[in-house]
């Protein structure tokens, strides 16, 4: 048993964070306020190798693991998380479906150049009446020749509009209900491919969130991902691995937001002496770090099982679970720490506990986590 | 990072369980009636379970803390009482001989202590003197080759059972903490009087005593470490202490949440359909998920004490955070099992009752927030 991080890992920590102090950072607020998405970021990203953080060389990634991938995630989300979920839709939710499932051509062709960051990925599976219910999805597929006609919109997509591919899930056959699920590869410049309205949100703001729309869309048969009627499937297993670069957003969220609420406490002087001497202070702070902690060890371990090709399903849910709620509570707490400044757009706390919350719904709401969870426990 | 135990931990984990299983389940009424379990002592000394990672030049098995960690949880998701009579002997009351002693105290003590024939206690805590150890009352004159000790101590765990108890007292009442020295007494010296045992809400069996010393007379060669030293021994296996009771609330966080799931399967299958719902679905999730992490913060803890890495905060975290689950659990373990819970005729009212110590000694929670906060 060894729970210190390999030299690797470390470094990878310390090539993320300098990123996210330099170049992120600076910008956070600005981005945040004028719900703006920088491409530059992602370049540079790409630059660094972290937009193919777990993928082999040979599909044009640095050749690391899922350990290394939740350190970034976590390390940016400490300053930014939108930038956080950016790169981890991109590489869970688009990149990881196409590594596993792909053909190789399939790889060349698509996982390489987002692994090299010239281009975007994103997910199309949540559609309006069809959210934790994968199995009600209205948008179709059907055969056409060579290819696929696919029709329907998708909703509350990750870097939709940026993104340049997008893994696409549509129902071919309706009565076979979620075995009737297909998964498709589709680029932004397919005919018949649109994106629709883009949501304002109450966090995550310089994250585009979209629709994206399929009006009789033409998808060449060699853009099937799998078989068909592999969909569901697909769709799941990929958010069972997704749902922890989740986890790790939400310890950078709750880890920035803790950060800050420690450096305040021990500056801001009250009564002649700093804040953080007060009980009522420090003991909420030793409960933050405490929590933190613990939502950090569950999210490595769930990364850790995946780097070793173990199972991971359940791991995964409770990483997200505990760190997501962890996130929230502590960036309420961290607003409380800062007292009336913490309500102001001056300090990055609001900007964090407004952030937090996405990360008890997206990837499977934590209800969906602890069906998960607790599905595991009474059947096994 | 490996997160993986070694066959051998494995291997040792399993023979404890099933220890626990075989040895201890079936004397769990009798020790609830208030019986100090000296046959399981006795039959723990013949497993070897005594001195785990005591070193075997010493008598002990010579296994890694981890082991000995995993032991504790072991044991007291069966009973927390057999847990903590093991941590206490063990982590306070052979450990500090093993750091400190000289070579004849070692040579003394350290073989009866590891092998099971000595039962070991800690005495530190005073009515007026809990957290604040420094405030300690007890006094220690030396007088040619003895000391004079006099003073009482109460919650002392092990107390009348125990062989060899590790005394503080002051040598330098000026000094403060500084002026704190400690002693090995043996229950017989002359002027050590046990006096009454605590009634209390949990760890029944184990017996938490008051002692008093009315001119007691012990051995200068008894001195463990220096004089003035006292603080230092009391602090030094603190991390350690700390570190088996997380294990104790682990285990028995980890027991509530077992029975909660069995009973919860159970009741399904003989088809009492108003147990299948969400709100006791969810419930085990929460449990469970707080157990893990529990378990990753214990077992962190243990990784970096047992590589001699600094782990004050991990220790405080593991304690303060595994207590309090622990709490959480058996409470919501209760609920699950709903009318039956309350009943004796189920473990769970017991392992609530036994969870509530572990928010409180080897450091209160407020004290482990202390120690979280002041190295943020």
């Amino acid at each position: 048993m060894n729970f210190q991080l390999s030299e690797e890992h470390e470094m990878i920590r310390k090539t993320v964070r300098d990123f996210a102090q330099k170049e992120v950072e600076p910008t956070a607020s600005e981005r945040d306020e004028e719900e703006r998405f920088d491409r530059t970021l992602f370049e540079k990203m790409a630059e660094l190798g972290l937009t193919g953080i777990p993928w082999p060389e040979e599909y044009g990634g640095i050749g690391s693991d899922y350990l290394a991938y939740c350190i970034a995630i976590e390390e940016l989300s400490r300053v930014d998380a939108s930038i956080g979920v950016t790169l981890s839709a991109h590489t869970s939710l688009a990149g990881w479906p196409i590594y596993k499932f792909g053909s190789e051509e399939q790889k060349q062709k698509y996982l390489r150049p987002m692994a090299e960051g010239r281009k975007i990925g994103a997910y199309g599976l949540t559609e309006p009446g069809s959210g934790s219910d994968a199995s009600a999805m209205k948008t179709t597929a059907r055969r056409d020749g060579d290819d696929y006609i696919l029709n329907g919109s998708k909703i509350f997509i990750t870097n939709g509009g940026e993104a340049d591919i997008y893994v696409v899930f549509a129902m071919m056959e309706p009565e076979k209900k979620h075995r009737g699920i297909s998964a498709f590869i589709v680029e932004s410049g397919f005919e018949g491919f649109s994106v629709g309205k883009k949501e304002k949100k109450l966090g995550i703001r310089s994250s585009p969130t979209t629709e994206i729309i399929f009006e009789d869309c033409r998808v060449p048969k060699e853009n099937l991902l799998g078989n068909e009627g592999d969909g569901f499937k697909i769709a799941m297993m990929t958010l069972d691995g997704g749902r922890n670069g989740i986890a790790a957003q939400a310890v950078g969220i709750a880890q920035g937001a803790l950060d800050a609420a420690i450096a305040y406490a021990k500056e801001r002087h009250q009564f002649g002496k700093p804040i953080i001497a007060n009980q009522g202070i420090s003991f909420k702070l030793a409960d933050m770090a405490t929590g933190v902690e613990a939502a950090r060890l569950l999210t490595y371990q769930a990364a850790w099982l995946e780097s070793q090709g173990l199972p991971y399903g359940k791991a995964s849910a409770m990483s997200k679970l505990f760190a997501g709620d962890t996130a929230m509570k502590v960036t309420i707490e961290a607003v409380q720490v800062f007292g009336g400044y913490g309500f102001t757009k001056d300090y990055p706390v609001e900007r964090f506990m407004r952030d937090a919350k996405i990360t008890q719904i997206y990837e499977g709401t934590q209800e969906i986590q602890k069906l998960v969870i607790s599905r595991m426990l009474t059947k096994e | 990072m490996k997160l993986h135990f070694t066959e051998e931990q494995e291997m040792f984990r399993k023979a404890v369980h099933d220890f626990a299983k075989e040895e201890i389940e079936p004397y769990l009424d009798r020790m609830e009636q208030g019986e100090f379990p000296r046959l399981i002592v006795d039959k723990m000394a013949k497993k070897g379970l005594m001195g785990i990672p005591i070193p075997e030049e010493y008598g002990g098995r010579g296994l890694d803390f981890i082991s000995y960690i995993l032991a504790i949880q072991e044991l007291s998701k069966v009973s927390a009482t057999i847990g903590v009579i093991l941590s206490v002997h063990t982590s306070v009351g052979t450990n500090p001989i093993l750091h400190f002693g000289t070579p004849q105290q070692k040579h003394k003590y350290i073989p009866k202590l590891a092998k099971g024939e000595y039962l070991g206690a800690f005495c530190l805590t005073e009515p007026g003197s809990g957290s604040d150890a420094a405030s300690l009352r007890t006094r220690a004159v030396k007088r040619g080759d003895h000391y004079i000790i006099n003073g009482s101590k109460i919650f002392i765990t092990n107390g009348g059972e125990a062989n060899t108890y590790i005394v503080f007292a002051s040598t330098n009442p000026e000094a403060g903490r500084k002026g704190i020295s400690a002693f090995i007494v043996e229950r017989e010296t002359p002027g050590f009087h046990i006096g009454k045992d605590e009634r209390k809400m949990g760890l029944h069996g184990s017996r938490t005593v008051q002692l008093t010393f009315e001119d007691m007379k012990v051995s200068a060669e008894n001195l463990l470490g220096k004089e003035g030293e006292g603080f230092k021994v009391a602090i030094t296996n603190l991390n350690a202490g700390r570190i088996g009771i997380a294990a104790q609330a682990l285990g028995i966080a980890e027991a509530a949440l077992e029975k909660a799931v069995s009973y919860v399967k159970e009741q399904r299958s003989t088809g009492e359909s108003s147990i299948s719902e969400q709100g006791v679905d969810f419930r085990l999730a929460d449990m469970a998920t707080n157990v893990e992490a529990a378990k990753l913060l214990v077992y962190r803890a243990a990784f970096l004490h047992s590589r001699g890495l600094p782990c004050e905060k991990e220790a405080s975290m593991a304690k303060l955070f595994a207590s309090n689950i622990a709490m959480e659990v058996t409470t919501e373990a209760i609920q699950v099992f709903g009318r039956d819970g309350y009943s004796k005729d189920h473990p769970v009212e017991r392992y609530f009752r036994d969870a509530k110590i572990t928010q409180i000694y080897e450091g209160t929670n407020e004290i482990q927030r202390i120690v979280i906060s002041k190295r943020l």
